[in-house]
């Protein structure tokens, strides 16, 4: 690839091949969301069906590709058809049975078929205004939502460079190399007001000018973090199996900016097909010129080496990934020196994470002033989200900074299931804290989440119903922190060790109110003392719980009961009389002997002998037993 | 690092020793080479029993020592050979929420293995984790590179049964 010229005339050549998605073709286009999602709820059969079935009825007007994920877990497979001057149709939870439905009625009939499509889940509220009801576009889920990072996710074919460049891809790379100056690339992202969407929210702008001295008389590397460990997080997976090119595209951008040739992507062995995805890209790339020696003939160098991660979550924080692709143990070096003096090699590097990076391309075609036209003062652009937990659209969405979390909740993520009742949100995983039902309307920014003990953190959000308890939740965030210390600062390993030993204490009803103070005191000396990340962010999740829902670890330490019947040191199985009809199931099934009674009277459990198994409860049919 | 002690004599052949040792050949120099090296060993091998590490070693000629810190620091090396089929049960937060422990449970009582441990035939191995990514199907587990989402307890027998 020499020129813009070349790269134009391939776009035009590839959007004809995009069918029905870009204006203009007369092909009908069926997408089928094939991210680790939807392959798991056995998206791969149905894109085999599909192809199998077009090509049987030989209909070569019709076109079938794979894309990344479409946003809603929750309803995978999804398949959408885009048709020549008509609006999207997205059909949902799809089976290879279903398929034969689509091709007689819908491609051939020109019917849709209404029982596939979203309105046949009354979950999923659709606009009332929108003209056409069959398209995810037009549901609440995707209204509120501003796709920036996630744009080519679920549209493009990710193992396709061409579906890429139908869609501007490489051309800001174009735009960089041919007509700014580094510096000017540096002010554009500067005055975006981008900041890093790994967690800390450092300005991306900043990170790149530190690191943009003595271009071309020194060795500088430009890193990726696709280590995205955060449990409950899955953005960065989406965005590599969805649309790997942007992260490439972007990292030359920035190998130009610092005056660097050479990047790094460390993504987790955890994600087997964003790194097949990635393979694939970087070699189509190297094979289009975009990557490698002379870039667009502009003598610009770029390429890019993956790595992949093992298996510890430390190796998210900035240093310790570093020090992982030197061949090391990933452990946290101490700071300063920053990256941007002395990162990978000990050249100056500067190190973004997935959905940092996903912005960039847009950024520099449309512009800073664009960019930050969206978000708050503070916080511009879009965060992506991944809605999880007890919540009836699990899936991934990208809104505007500054929504309210309610928005998020209610209207994105559609409630919370079986009627249950919200209790709190998990913002910001292991890092983050936990953000109570009173203050649902808080915007989500970096800086409103910061002023309630939480973080926006790297975009998991985790909902918890009346059901969760919150002293378990920190218990269970402990448990993971302690676990992943990497051991070398006394403060985190010995920290989150004691703390860990009082939560387990408080949830078996050993504790004591002193051991809450205890905790916060602990809390406030290992956020403050230890040497990286992970340790300084480990406590939150306690002091978040402790300062919003200290009602229930004091009801765990003085009533010594769990209000949500979590901590199972704390439960009483009781029989309720009125519901119980005397079958002796339970009797029967009790492997500890615990419970007596005759044949069509309550029966009653022993607590002396109860062992809390619980095989009680799950095998009564009245849903006579209760846990508080 | 798997918690499991060598059970298993190393059955290694000349065939993956000469693979192993191509594979170091061409890494060797590559900045940053040794983790790339382990991961390949541990693909050729199934995992990085002493003998293993000993390869490496002397090709790179750097101490043992380094290498084994390096096993033990990352929980995706393993010092003992994993079963023929590799369980995790994700224990990520989404997954956990939505009581995954007790699909963990399932998988511990149907196949009589704690995590970390192996079925005494070699067919499965079992391991909790955290977070596969997959938050939108919790509760979720994977067998090798499958993951199976949405599960109830009810759904892990059949699913074994499959293997």
């Amino acid at each position: 690839m020499k020129s813009i010229n070349e790269l134009l005339a391939l776009k035009e050549k590839a959007q004809a091949q995009m069918g029905a998605r870009c204006a203009g073709s007369d092909m009908t286009s069926i997408v089928v969301g094939m991210a680790t999602c939807g392959i798991a709820s056995g998206a791969r059969p149905v894109l085999e069906e599909m192809q199998k079935k077009v090509e049987e009825e030989g209909l070569d007007t019709v076109m079938v590709t794979q894309t990344g994920c479409v946003g809603m877990c929750q309803y995978e497979p999804i398949l959408e058809v885009y048709e020549p001057g008509k609006p999207k149709v997205t059909y949902i939870q799809m089976s290879p049975d279903k398929v034969d439905r689509i091709v007689q009625e819908h491609l051939k009939g020109g019917s849709v078929v209404e029982d596939f499509t979203l309105e046949s889940i009354d979950k999923i509220k659709v606009d009332p205004d929108a003209d056409n009801k069959h398209s995810l576009n037009d549901t609440v889920f995707q209204k509120n939502q501003r796709r920036i990072a996630l744009r080519n996710c679920g549209y493009i074919d990710p193992e396709s460079i061409d579906d890429y460049i139908s869609t501007d891809g490489y051309q800001a790379l174009n735009k960089v190399l041919t007509e700014m100056e580094p510096d000017e690339v540096i002010q554009t992202v500067l005055d975006s007001g981008l900041r890093g969407r790994g967690g800390a929210g450092f300005p991306t702008g900043l990170k790149w000018r530190f690191a943009s001295g003595n271009r071309g008389q020194v060795q500088k590397f430009v890193c990726c973090n696709a280590d995205e460990g955060d449990p409950g997080a899955f953005m960065d997976r989406s965005v590599l199996e969805g649309d790997p090119h942007v992260v490439l595209e972007a990292m030359a951008i920035a190998g130009y900016a610092i005056g660097s040739n050479q990047g790094y992507i460390y993504v987790r062995a955890e994600y087997p097909i964003a790194v097949k995805r990635l393979e694939i890209a970087l070699n189509q790339a190297r094979e289009y010129g975009v990557l490698g020696k002379d870039i667009f003939g502009t003598g610009f160098d770029f390429d890019i080496s993956l790595r992949l991660g093992a298996g510890a979550f430390v190796c998210g924080e900035e240093t310790a990934l570093m020090t992982s692709i030197e061949g090391n143990r990933g452990e946290p070096r101490p700071r300063p020196p920053f990256p941007a003096v002395k990162g990978l090699f000990a050249k100056p590097t500067i190190l973004n994470n997935v959905e940092t990076y996903a912005n960039i391309p847009q950024i520099i075609l449309k512009g800073a002033d664009w960019y930050s036209s969206v978000g708050t003062e503070k916080s511009k652009g879009t965060k992506v989200f991944a809605l999880g937990g007890k919540i009836n659209n699990t899936g991934l969405v990208e809104v505007p900074m500054g929504i309210p979390l309610r928005t998020v909740i209610e209207d994105i993520g559609g409630g919370v299931p079986n009627g249950k009742k919200f209790k709190a949100a998990q913002t910001g995983g292991p890092s983050g804290g936990c953000i109570p039902a009173s203050l649902l309307d808080v915007p989500m920014d970096y800086e409103s989440l910061g002023a309630i003990g939480s973080i926006i953190g790297s975009g998991g959000l985790i909902v918890m119903d009346e059901d969760n308890c919150m002293v378990d939740i920190a218990k269970f965030y402990l448990q993971f922190t302690a676990d992943e210390s990497c051991g070398k600062c006394t403060p985190c390993r010995v920290g989150t060790k004691r703390m860990l030993e009082i939560l387990e204490r408080i949830t078996k009803g050993q504790g004591t109110l002193a051991d809450i103070d205890k905790l916060e005191e602990l809390a406030a000396y290992v956020k403050e003392n230890s040497a990286c990340g992970l340790g300084q962010t480990a406590p939150n999740p306690i002091l978040s719980t402790i300062k919003h829902f200290r009602d229930e670890y004091e009801a765990h330490v003085v009533d010594k009961c769990c209000p949500a019947g979590v901590c199972k040191d704390l439960l009483q199985y009781r029989i309720d009389p009125d519901k119980c009809k005397g079958c002796t199931l339970c009797a029967k099934n009790c492997p500890a002997g615990a419970i007596t009674g005759t044949v069509k009277e309550p029966h009653v459990i022993d607590q002396t002998k109860c062992i809390k198994c619980g095989v009680c409860k799950t095998n009564c049919k009245f849903d006579a037993i209760d846990t508080k | 690092m798997s918690t499991t002690k060598k059970t298993v004599p190393f059955h290694g052949t000349a065939a993956q020793e000469q693979e192993l040792i191509a594979a170091i050949h061409e890494m060797k120099d590559m900045e940053g080479c040794l983790m790339p090296i382990m991961q390949k060993a541990q693909d050729i091998y199934g995992y990085l029993p002493e003998e293993v590490q000993k390869i490496i070693a002397d090709e790179l000629d750097i101490p043992m020592e380094k290498i084994y810190g390096i096993a033990t620091f990352y929980s995706q090396f393993n010092l003992a050979p994993k079963g023929e089929n590799q369980i995790q049960v994700c224990l990520g937060t989404a997954c956990y929420v939505k009581g995954s422990g007790n699909i963990l449970r399932r998988v511990q009582e149907k196949l009589g293995i704690n995590t970390g441990e192996c079925t005494p035939d070699g067919k499965f191995s079992l391991d909790a984790c955290r977070c596969v990514g997959a938050c939108g199907l919790a509760p979720v587990m994977m067998i090798n590179e499958a993951v199976y989402g949405r599960l109830t307890v009810d759904d892990v027998d059949r699913i074994l049964d499959q293997y």
